[in-house]
């Protein structure tokens, strides 16, 4: 079974939604936030596809593209020692609670 | 084009494509594995994705061919015109001859 991007002639009749939409606000920052990445040389395309490959087979159908997009930088964050996961999960305790 | 890897194939060679689905990054998919085709453009060398995929400097460079297959030889009971071609980008490493 090939991993889970190489999809070219899966079986699968779900409609395509071709219409245009705006990026939302957060889209936008992962964008950004991927190229300040690739300019100071911590990552680069074929890393990020790489850890986008692989996310498991649910996650990946499950997340949205920007979404897959900061998985994988994540990952490739942790992996390089940039940070660690304990630090992005206390960040991320950190804004869920200030919103509340 | 980098000079450190000469192309081993030229323009109208019948090539077929390498199977395999290693656990690693790799460009080439999987429903043209061990498929037949022809090198229709030699792009250059650059370096391997494969290698870059882990931090690597990727060389040496690979050649990249853009490759000609007959849609009919991918897909069975291809619905499309008998003619129709696909051209996708396969770098060398993948590439066996005859």
């Amino acid at each position: 079974m090939p991993k889970v991007h190489d999809r070219g002639g899966w079986p699968n009749d779900d409609p395509i939604d071709p219409d245009e939409h705006e990026m939302e606000e957060w889209e936008r920052q992962v964008d950004a936030l991927n190229g300040v990445l690739g300019d100071k040389g911590l990552k680069n395309t074929d890393q990020l596809r790489r850890a986008i490959e692989s996310l498991d087979l649910k996650t990946y159908e499950t997340l949205a593209y920007y979404e897959k997009w900061t998985a994988a930088m994540e990952m490739l964050l942790v992996e390089q020692g940039v940070m660690t996961k304990e630090e992005i999960d206390a960040k991320f305790d950190e804004l869920k609670q200030a919103k509340l | 084009m980098a000079s450190d890897q000469a192309a081993k194939f030229k323009i109208g060679d019948q090539v077929r494509i390498r199977v395999g689905v290693p656990p690693t990054h790799f460009r080439t998919p999987e429903y043209i594995q061990g498929k037949q085709g022809r090198i229709d453009t030699l792009w250059g060398a650059y370096p391997n994705p494969e290698s870059l995929a882990y931090g690597g400097d990727g060389l040496p460079a690979q050649p990249l061919y853009q490759v000609e297959f007959a849609q009919t030889d991918l897909w069975r009971d291809y619905k499309g015109a008998a003619n129709d071609k696909l051209l996708i980008d396969v770098y060398e490493n993948w590439l066996e001859n005859i």
